[in-house]
C-alpha cells in the first residue's frame, strides 16, 4: 500500500490553495498507510534566498539556533519553529557553509530538506494529524507531493516518512518496494553518495541525485532508473520547477493522472482526485509502465 | 428508476439494498450517484435488475456479479469485475489492472483502455474492449473469449489454456505458449456475436485469434533442469 498524491500547478491562481488542496487529497488516501505521512511544498522564489528544514525530536535545540548560526557565519537568518520542524531562511550563498555549522551545532537536528524553494514537512501519524500540525493547508507554492506510508521496508520513524530529500531543492516519495537498495546502497557509498537511514526510498533518491549530479536531466535520470532500481515502484519526484512520475516495468502500484489547463495531479487512486477543480472535464489516465512523464514550469 | 447518493447514504447500504433485491423485484432500474471513486461498489448482485454508476469508480467494481447488469459511466480502478459469473458489466470509459480477473461467465465491456492483466486467469468470461489492453492480459487464461479492438502489450496470452483471443490491431509481444491462429468461420460467428453484444462497431475480418499452442500441457524432459 502507500498513499501518493501530487500536484503541478499551471495556474497562478490555485498558488494560494496548494496546502489546501494538498492536505484534502493526502487525508483521502489514509487508509492506504496509517504510520506516518509527509509533504514537500515548492513555494515562493525570492531571488539570492534558500531555506534548510529542520526536524528534531526535541524543539528545544532550536532555541537560540538563530543567533548561533550569524554568530558562527557572520550572515543574518531567520528561523521559524513549526513543531518539530524549523524553517532556515538564509542567503543562498551561504547554504553550504550553514548546513555545516547546524550540523555540528545541533548534531541531534536533521536536515529534512534544502534548496531555493522546498520545505518538507514529515512525521509518524496520519495525514490529518501531521497536516494540524504543521498547519500544512495554508502553504502556498506552485508543486508540492504528498504521501502517507505504510512501512515495509524499514522502521516506523521520522526519518522513515517520506518524502525523501537527497539534493538540493528535490525530493522523490514511493509506493512500492526495492529489492536490490541494499547492493545499490553501497554502490553508491562507493562514489561518495552517503544516505542516512535503511529505506530504500532514499536509496532511490539518493541515486537520482547522483545520475543528476553527473549531468542527466531528472527525465534521464529516471530513465536510467528503470534499468537500475530493482523491485516495484511507482515514484513521484519533484525538483525547483518540475515535477515527474515513473512506474516500474510490471506495474502493479496504481497510479492516476489527471490533467487540465490549470493543474497536472497524480493520486494512488481516483478518490485523491474527486474534489479538484473541473476534474468532470480533466484529461484523466493512468501512467504507462516504464514511461517517464515530466512536466516543467 | 430508484437513485441512491453514495455519498450520503454510504456503500455498505447500497450493496445490501442491491443484494437484497429478489428474483422477481420490481425495482430494476438503479441508479448510482457521486461514486467518487469509492471501492466495491454494487458487488455480489445476484438478480436481474440494472444499476447504473454515474461517474468513476475505485478497485473492485461490480465483482462476483450475477445476472445483473452494470453499467459505469465513468473509469474503472483495479479488479473491475473480478470473478463476475453471469450478466453484464459496461464501462464507459477506462479500466485499471486486472480487468475481469478469474471471472467465469458473463460478458464484460470496456470501452476505452484496460490497462495490465486483463482477463488474468479467466476462466468462461467474455470481455470485449474497445482499445487497448496493457502487458500480461489473458495471463493463464482458462476458457471464455478475449476481444481487443485496439492493441495488446506485451506477453500476452502467457501460459494460456483454452480461451480464444481475438485482436485487430499490433500485438507487441506474445507470451509463452501463446500463438497466432487460424480465423475459421465459427471464430468469425462468435466475433461478430459478441462484437454486437458490446455493441461496437468493427470488422471481424479484420482481427487475427491467438490461443494456446498446447506445448505446456505435458511434461517436456527437455526444460528439466
Amino acid at each position: 500500500m502507500c498513499g501518493i498524491v501530487g500536484l503541478f500547478l499551471k495556474d497562478k491562481a490555485l498558488e494560494p490553495k496548494l496546502g489546501t488542496m494538498l492536505t484534502d487529497m493526502l487525508i483521502t488516501m489514509s487508509d492506504r498507510g496509517p504510520d506516518s505521512a509527509g509533504i514537500a511544498v515548492y513555494g515562493e522564489d525570492h531571488e539570492g534566498r534558500a531555506k534548510v528544514t529542520l526536524q528534531a525530536v526535541d524543539p528545544d535545540v532550536f532555541n537560540g539556533l538563530a543567533g548561533e548560526i550569524e554568530d558562527e557565519c557572520g550572515v543574518a537568518v531567520k528561523l521559524r519553529v513549526i513543531d518539530t520542524h524549523a524553517v532556515l531562511d538564509l542567503p543562498e550563498d551561504k547554504l553550504a557553509q550553514v548546513r555545516a555549522t547546524v550540523k555540528s551545532l545541533r548534531p541531534d537536528a536533521r536536515v529534512m530538506s534544502a534548496g531555493e524553494v522546498i520545505e518538507i514537512y514529515k512525521e509518524v501519524g496520519l495525514p490529518g494529524e501531521v497536516a494540524k500540525r504543521f498547519d500544512i493547508p495554508q502553504l502556498t507554492g506552485s508543486h508540492g507531493i504528498g504521501h502517507t506510508r505504510m512501512a515495509t521496508e524499514s522502521a516506523v520513524t521520522t526519518l522513515g516518512a517520506h518524502p525523501f530529500s537527497t539534493g538540493a531543492d528535490q525530493c522523490l516519495v514511493h509506493n512500492g518496494s526495492l529489492s536490490n537498495h541494499n547492493s545499490l546502497r553501497r554502490k553508491l557509498a562507493r562514489e561518495g553518495v552517503t544516505v542516512e537511514t535503511k529505506n530504500d526510498t532514499e536509496v532511490a533518491a539518493a541515486y537520482l541525485t547522483w545520475k543528476m549530479q553527473e549531468g542527466a536531466t531528472l527525465g534521464e535520470a529516471l530513465e536510467a532508473g528503470i534499468d537500475d532500481l530493482d523491485g516495484f515502484y511507482t515514484f513521484v519526484v519533484g525538483t525547483k520547477d518540475g515535477f515527474g512520475v515513473v512506474r516500474d516495468p510490471i506495474a502493479c502500484k496504481p497510479a492516476v493522472m489527471a490533467e487540465t489547463d490549470q493543474y497536472v495531479a497524480f493520486g494512488s487512486e481516483y478518490r485523491a482526485l474527486v474534489n479538484l477543480p473541473g476534474i468532470e472535464d480533466a484529461k484523466v489516465w493512468e501512467p504507462e509502465p516504464a514511461t517517464v512523464y515530466f512536466w516543467t514550469h | 428508476m430508484q437513485t441512491f447518493d453514495l455519498e450520503a447514504n454510504g456503500l455498505r447500504a447500497l450493496n445490501e439494498k442491491l443484494q437484497a433485491q429478489a428474483q422477481n423485484t420490481n425495482e430494476t432500474a438503479w441508479s448510482v450517484v457521486n461514486p467518487r471513486g469509492s471501492h466495491a461498489i454494487a458487488v455480489g448482485l445476484d438478480a436481474p435488475i440494472e444499476v447504473t454508476v454515474n461517474g468513476s469508480t475505485g478497485y473492485y467494481c461490480a465483482g462476483m456479479n450475477q445476472q445483473a447488469t452494470v453499467h459505469v459511466k465513468g473509469n474503472v480502478g483495479p479488479g473491475a469485475a473480478e470473478n463476475m459469473m453471469s450478466g453484464k458489466v459496461v464501462v464507459e470509459g477506462d479500466a485499471s489492472q486486472y480487468a475481469g480477473a478469474t471471472g467465469h461467465g458473463g460478458l464484460l465491456v470496456i470501452k476505452g483502455n484496460a490497462s495490465s492483466r486483463c482477463g488474468i486467469s479467466m476462466k468462461g468470461i467474455d470481455i470485449v474492449v474497445g482499445g487497448n489492453v496493457g502487458h500480461m492480459s489473458a495471463f493463464m487464461a482458462q476458457a471464455g473469449h478475449m476481444v481487443v479492438c485496439g492493441d495488446a502489450g506485451d506477453a500476452l496470452g502467457d501460459s494460456i489454456y483454452e480461451a480464444k483471443l481475438f485482436v485487430r490491431g499490433a500485438v507487441k509481444s506474445l507470451g509463452a505458449d501463446c500463438v497466432e491462429k487460424e480465423m475459421r468461420t465459427e471464430h468469425i460467428a462468435k466475433l461478430t456475436e459478441l462484437l454486437a453484444a458490446a455493441e461496437i462497431d468493427a470488422d471481424p475480418n479484420d482481427f487475427k485469434r491467438y490461443g494456446s499452442a498446447r506445448q505446456l500441457y505435458n511434461f517436456n524432459i527437455d526444460n528439466a533442469y
